[in-house]
């Protein structure tokens, strides 16, 4: 079977106004196959936010080709489910409203909106805050109602990025056991960006690792822990810690570089 | 044994209650009146410039009474609603739909700014004769300089909230399958408005100041016009019952908008007490 997301050679140039422009990513090549949990960590400003981008066709690729299930991909996709790193609900909408956006966009009726929305907000566990505004949610059901925004339409790829990164780490932890869940009897293929290694080991099948900017893929690692897990055991796990070893040798340089970078700009 | 912290029964301190600080509110205005009413009857404020409230209570009183030789204050009150409902209601659509254009077509943007820049930095209340001048001494020209007063607030708060609404929402609507128009609906507009709710009683409170100045310039109706024809008797009495009476529909006027924009702004954070 082809891949589900492929990256062929895929670069990105930024040209902000009234700066130097810079390579963001170079030349990266990335399979994501049917079905595969894929996470991609590195340091800060390496562009793996840009893949993202990227691949859900909200910019541009500057050289390379990407393709979802085939298709090129030219413009937005809205085949794709996609979690922000900040908050993305309407404020002026309600839970239900918002959760509903993306059928309403398809024209649906009003009945039909609401036999497909219902399950899913019990399923998130927000049925009785369906009525509520975001801002009176804690920070992790804002987080469950964009999952159940993005997971309405049942779309077959996830794009993720840092979706956790603002939550408490009690939070985090339920939150990615709820995303296991929710992925796990799915089929969904997910492409998860994080800058958290132990994240990244132990929600995915597969690490990608990337360079200090311009961002390119430096190492790649199968993950070999048995499923179901739950991410705040598994980091006990033999496997985990040598993993976690290997993976933050190759990280640690990048780091570095990206640290001693920043320094040398802010100067 | 934890300690209990008893919810809903525990003792609001007196500075903190709400009927206290109403009774101290009235208190301070009660104070002011009886100043001025004091100051003007033992002869420090002089009663024919500054009149009294003991002269222009009754004065007020005498215009609304059945007969009243001051002509028809009912309809002065309503010519300046009239002219601060319409300067009020086109200010705003004329700024909505400058504001979001300019924010959405850069080029336009940059090519009108110096220009509107200047419009701004004058004073808008000299435009007065230039409108009575244009427009004549009717509505028009109390509608027009309400409208300029208006559109400047509307049209910076809409241009500002749309060209710099929250990237992450636009992507966001992108992905679920927004098109072009869905954005505007449901994302752009709807953060214009809320910036547009936000002003609002500052725009308001413009749009009837416009008009009060407009009429206190040139006009043949309205309140302005009568705080106008005191002044030319040297009727301070007469002024500041206009101003009084002018200064107690603006308050109205204030807290009709103060309910209307509560109503809907339900989905903003607010600050718990």
């Amino acid at each position: 079977m082809p891949p589900r997301i492929a990256l062929r050679g895929v670069s990105k140039v930024y040209r902000p106004p009234k700066k130097p422009p810079y390579l963001a990513i170079d030349g990266v090549d990335l399979d994501v196959d049917q079905g595969r949990f894929v996470s991609v960590v590195g340091p800060s400003g390496c562009g793996k936010s840009t893949i993202l981008s990227l691949v859900a066709g909200l910019i541009p690729a500057t050289a390379g080709t990407i393709t979802i299930g085939g298709d090129p991909v030219h413009a937005v996709r809205t085949d794709v489910g996609f979690l922000f790193q900040r908050d993305a609900l309407l404020p002026w909408r309600t839970v239900r409203e918002n959760v509903s956006l993306a059928l309403r966009f398809r024209g649906l009726g009003r009945r039909e909106i609401a036999r497909r929305v219902d399950p899913w907000l019990d399923r998130v566990g927000l049925a009785p805050f369906a009525d509520n505004f975001p801002h009176e949610l804690s920070g992790g059901m804002r987080k469950r109602a964009q999952l159940a925004q993005s997971l309405v339409v049942d779309p077959a790829v996830l794009l993720m990025d840092e979706p956790f990164s603002a939550l408490d780490v009690q939070t985090r932890n339920l939150m990615e056991n709820e995303l296991l869940e929710l992925w796990g009897a799915s089929g969904k293929t997910v492409l998860f960006i994080t800058h958290d290694l132990e994240e990244a080991i132990a929600l995915s099948d597969e690490l990608v690792v990337m360079t200090a900017g311009p961002g390119r893929i430096k190492a790649r690692y199968p993950v070999e822990l048995p499923r179901p897990r739950n991410v705040s055991e598994v980091r006990f796990a033999p496997g985990f810690v040598s993993l976690y070893e290997r993976a933050w040798s190759d990280l640690r340089d990048e780091v570095l570089r990206s640290y001693e970078r920043s320094l040398r700009s802010a100067s | 044994m934890s300690a209990q912290v008893a919810l809903g029964v525990e003792r609001v301190p007196l500075t903190r209650r709400d009927s206290f600080v109403r009774a101290l509110q009235v208190g301070v205005i009660l104070f002011f009146i009886a100043a001025w009413e004091g100051l003007g009857r033992a002869g420090v404020l002089d009663p024919f410039y500054y009149s009294r409230p003991s002269l222009f209570v009754p004065r007020i009183a005498e215009w609304f009474a059945p007969g009243s030789t001051a002509g028809d204050i009912w309809g002065d009150i309503r010519v300046t609603l009239i002219e601060t409902v319409l300067g009020f209601v086109i200010g705003t659509l004329l700024g909505l739909i400058v504001g979001y254009s300019f924010a959405r077509n850069r080029l336009l943007g940059l090519a009108f700014d110096p220009l509107l820049s200047m419009f701004n930095a004058i004073p808008r209340l000299v435009l007065a004769p230039v409108f009575i001048l244009a427009f004549g001494i009717d509505l028009a020209s109390k509608v027009a300089l309400a409208v300029t007063l208006v559109f400047f607030i509307v049209f910076f708060a809409t241009f500002a909230a749309v060209r710099d609404v929250d990237q992450t929402l636009v992507d966001n609507v992108r992905i679920l399958g927004a098109r072009r128009r869905d954005i505007t609906f449901e994302v752009l507009l709807p953060a214009a408005f809320s910036a547009i709710v936000a002003s609002l009683r500052t725009s308001a409170g413009f749009a009837f100041a416009g008009a009060v100045v407009a009429e206190y310039l040139g006009s043949n109706a309205g309140l302005g016009r009568r705080i106008a024809n005191s002044e030319a008797f040297f009727d301070s009495t007469g002024v500041f019952g206009g101003i009084v009476l002018i200064a107690l529909l603006a308050l109205l006027l204030d807290s009709l908008l103060q309910i209307a924009e509560g109503r809907s702004s339900r989905w903003k954070p607010r600050r718990e007490r």
